[in-house]
């Protein structure tokens, strides 16, 4: 017990039993399964750093998570699928102009901004600018979106991507993501705390219903499927006579047990089987080696005298203005930099799934699920952010079954035929929901500092 | 020049399709953000589990309703659901004294900083949102009956005799009434009753307000009674007027919080004025003007276009852009609430 609770043996202790769980599913149900909710975890892990960089740091509140996850997707859309020429050759022009009267509006406003006193002149100026702008940009948008979406509506009917490797779409998902979290962040930062919160809860939404609606951007909810993937098809790989020869040796034993005529149709089986697990181990070694990378850097980071500095603002934001630090410019920076490693997460997780579909985002499986990650895990530690990327997901996972077998339970007395039997049911789904919000309020109650809490650093004079 | 009847015509179009609905969305915004405004100035947070303690009340109305229909017992032409509404009152009341006893209690004593609150409180959201769904599940729901208008658009065409007719649903004008009773009582308890008195000054100087002998506990029971009340009539008001399903409630978080915070959040009246303006910029955005301008202008002018600001998918982008307009330009809110 004693060695429990010492905070040194907390780490590997709790990872060696999510390893133990996680080979419990192996081999009481699928070894794919296990491998599966394994990917699922690594990226939930990295989801759990970004949103920890922000609150476990700095004690930012960002409840936009799910917008980032999004912005993430759609970039490894816009990188992987090949570009629509026909939808460029009759609406690019329209869009490109669009665009650059975004930006010059953009530029017109700053310098509006900054050039005049603050007063209603400039708010008029600034409403004028707006709204002239508006219709102008209307002009040439509109027609360009129908142009667009016109062009082969059941396939395309959008602009397509950069027809690159989707591997790069990690990079873009995590600049994507930055961008507007830089946005938003200028605007709320520096206001009181939970300003932030409602304003990204607001961007997250506006975020989905944008990939929702604008068909021309990523075919909105026709959603974008058969994307392009970095480790190769099960299909190809069966095929292949290096991957067969290396099961052929795998399995050795086994197949030589068998006589001939059963032996070539038990090797096909274990060739589509394997196939199945090393695409799937081929994901686990890319995801892995993010989430390494990702975690070292934010390890150096929170040790180094920026971390120390970020801390310093998050227990005393006064004390460290006092000591001449800018709070809401390093808010804003640590801000960008964990939403930007939620947009990576937003891009492993649609090029896992091979399809990005904007209706899938629902704000308590994308933001409040990875909230839950860090605060369970431990929020201010890295390793208690993965460790609760890790657990909390294998629970949501396990939460399904796990609730039907109790409503089961509960209605086994129940009279076959009853309503309410099969109503609670149907309904056990949604007890998983309950039992994430028990735990949520339960860690903060009990267990504020998570699973792995924070070191406490003491300086010993 | 449009010729007088176009101009009527046009008034009529504007009337049934932005200003009539526009109201009674308005009328349930603000009895939302008012909820949403009186836990932020008396429990100094933002409350995430609002919209969900709605649908909570809501479903309890829902319920206690059908259990009248199936007894046969109505309210004339009346909806039931409104006598079903002070069961669904209790049982929201319930709720937030539950959880004010097992959750937000705690971190009161320990005076925890605001986002501890915020961030219990979307775990109160999430259990909340747990039990509405093992209830009555995830799907739309209706419970209106009684009569549905109070007159039809061809009714009024044939009493006034113009091409464009007006309709106006008993639940628009019954949310209107509710929501002015419920907003005048109160105002009333709030400025002339002893105990709103305490609540004022407890929210405005809780420090001052604990000397002179106000009972804190006292406050806060009072507070979560005045919210769930509030949060369930407006939940069964807009229930009545569109549908019940348990995910819009959630979705309705996001204009009420811009109506309270437009308004100036701790604010009531703000409350009340930002639910009509965030109500009225939604439904005028999103608008398509076509037919009001082809009234209006001479057939060459005529528009080719819907001549719609925003498609309506992007309504929840309106509130929000008002909402950073306002934080950008005034952060007290148009009544000067609680700031920074």
């Amino acid at each position: 017990m004693k060695a429990l609770l010492n905070q040194k043996n907390r780490a590997p202790l709790a990872f060696a039993v999510m390893a133990l769980l996680l080979v419990a599913v192996g081999m009481g149900q699928s070894w794919p399964f296990a491998l599966a909710i394994l990917n699922l975890c690594l990226i939930s892990a990295v989801m759990s750093l970004g949103v920890n960089i922000q609150w476990g740091y700095a004690g930012l509140l960002n409840l936009g998570v799910m917008g980032f996850t999004a912005l993430g997707g759609l970039a490894a859309v816009l990188v992987s699928e090949a570009p629509v020429l026909e939808a460029w050759s009759v609406g690019g022009q329209g869009m490109a102009v669009s665009f650059l009267l975004v930006v010059i509006t953009i530029v017109l406003s700053i310098l509006v901004y900054r050039n005049m006193a603050a007063n209603w002149q400039r708010r008029l100026t600034l409403a004028t600018l707006y709204i002239g702008a508006y219709f102008v940009i209307n002009h040439f948008y509109r027609p360009a979106v129908y142009a667009i979406e016109s062009v082969n509506p059941a396939s395309t009917g959008f602009l397509g991507g950069m027809g690159m490797p989707i591997i790069f779409s990690w990079v873009l998902g995590g600049i994507m993501a930055a961008g507007v979290a830089w946005v938003v962040g200028k605007i709320t930062l520096g206001l009181r705390s939970d300003y932030l919160a409602i304003a990204t809860l607001g961007i997250s939404e506006i975020t989905i219903a944008v990939l929702k609606n604008e068909d021309w951007l990523a075919r909105g909810v026709k959603n974008v499927a058969g994307l392009d993937r970095p480790v190769p098809f099960e299909l190809d790989l069966q095929a292949t006579p290096w991957f067969i020869d290396m099961v052929q040796s795998l399995f050795s034993g086994r197949l030589a047990a068998l006589i001939d005529t059963e032996r070539t149709d038990a090797l096909n089986q274990l060739v589509i089987q394997s196939s199945s697990v090393f695409v799937k181990l081929c994901y686990t070694g890319l995801f892995t080696v993010v989430l390494v990378v990702i975690l070292l850097l934010s390890m150096k980071a929170l040790n180094s005298p920026w971390g120390r500095m970020m801390r310093a603002i998050r227990d005393n934001e006064e004390a460290a203005n006092a000591m001449g630090k800018n709070v809401v410019r390093q808010h804003l920076q640590v801000f960008v930099l964990g939403s930007a490693v939620v947009g990576i997460a937003g891009a492993m997780l649609v090029t896992l799934d091979g399809q990005f579909t904007p209706s899938s985002y629902q704000p308590l499986r994308f933001t409040f699920l990875v909230w839950l990650m860090v605060i369970v895990g431990g929020s201010g530690n890295n390793l208690g952010a993965v460790f609760g990327g890790f657990f909390i997901w294998f629970m949501w996972i396990e939460a399904e079954p796990l609730s039907i077998a109790f409503m089961d339970l509960v209605t086994a007395g129940m009279d076959q035929a009853s309503g309410l039997r099969e109503h609670l049911l149907k309904s056990a789904p949604h007890l998983r929901l309950f039992i994430m919000g028990l735990t949520l309020l339960l860690t903060m109650r009990f267990m504020p500092k998570g699973i792995i809490p924070e070191e406490t650093r003491l300086h010993t004079v | 020049m449009p010729e007088f009847i176009d101009i009527l015509n046009a008034i009529v179009l504007f009337s049934n399709f932005v200003l009539v609905p526009a109201a009674s969305y308005g009328a349930q915004l603000a009895l939302g953000a008012l909820g949403i405004t009186l836990v932020y100035g008396i429990l100094r947070f933002s409350n995430f589990a609002h919209g969900d303690t709605m649908a909570f009340g809501t479903m309890t109305v829902i319920l206690v309703t059908w259990g009248f229909q199936s007894m046969g017992i109505s309210f004339g032409p009346l909806p039931t659901a409104l006598l079903a509404l002070p069961f669904g009152i209790v049982g929201a009341i319930a709720l937030t004294l539950v959880f004010d006893k097992t959750v937000y209690k705690f971190y009161r004593t320990k005076n925890s900083a605001p986002v501890i609150f915020v961030i219990v409180s979307t775990g109160v959201m999430f259990m909340t949102n747990a039990i509405v769904r093992l209830i009555i599940g995830p799907s739309d729901q209706r419970f209106r009956d009684g009569t549905k208008f109070i007159f039809r658009p061809r009714e009024f065409k044939e009493f006034t005799g113009l091409s464009e007719g007006l309709a106006l649903k008993s639940t628009q004008v019954l949310t209107l009434t509710v929501a002015l009773i419920c907003v005048a009582a109160l105002f009333y308890f709030l400025q002339k009753t002893r105990t709103g008195k305490a609540m004022r000054a407890f929210s405005d100087n809780k420090d001052l307000a604990l000397l002179s002998g106000i009972n804190p506990d006292r406050v806060v029971l009072i507070t979560w009674i005045l919210v769930a009340a509030l949060a369930t009539t407006a939940g069964t008001l807009y229930g009545l007027d569109k549908s019940f399903k348990p995910f819009t409630y959630f979705m309705l978080l996001l204009p009420m919080f811009a109506a309270a915070i437009v308004g100036g959040i701790g604010s009531p009246i703000g409350a009340v004025v930002g639910g009509f303006v965030i109500a009225f910029s939604e439904v005028i955005v999103t608008y398509a003007y076509k037919k009001f301008f082809i009234y209006l202008l001479p057939e060459s002018l005529e528009p080719s276009g819907l001549m719609q600001f925003l498609s309506t998918d992007y309504k929840f982008a309106v509130s929000f852009i008002i909402l950073v307009v306002v934080l950008l330009i005034r952060p007290t809110g148009i009544f000067k609430g609680q700031s920074i």
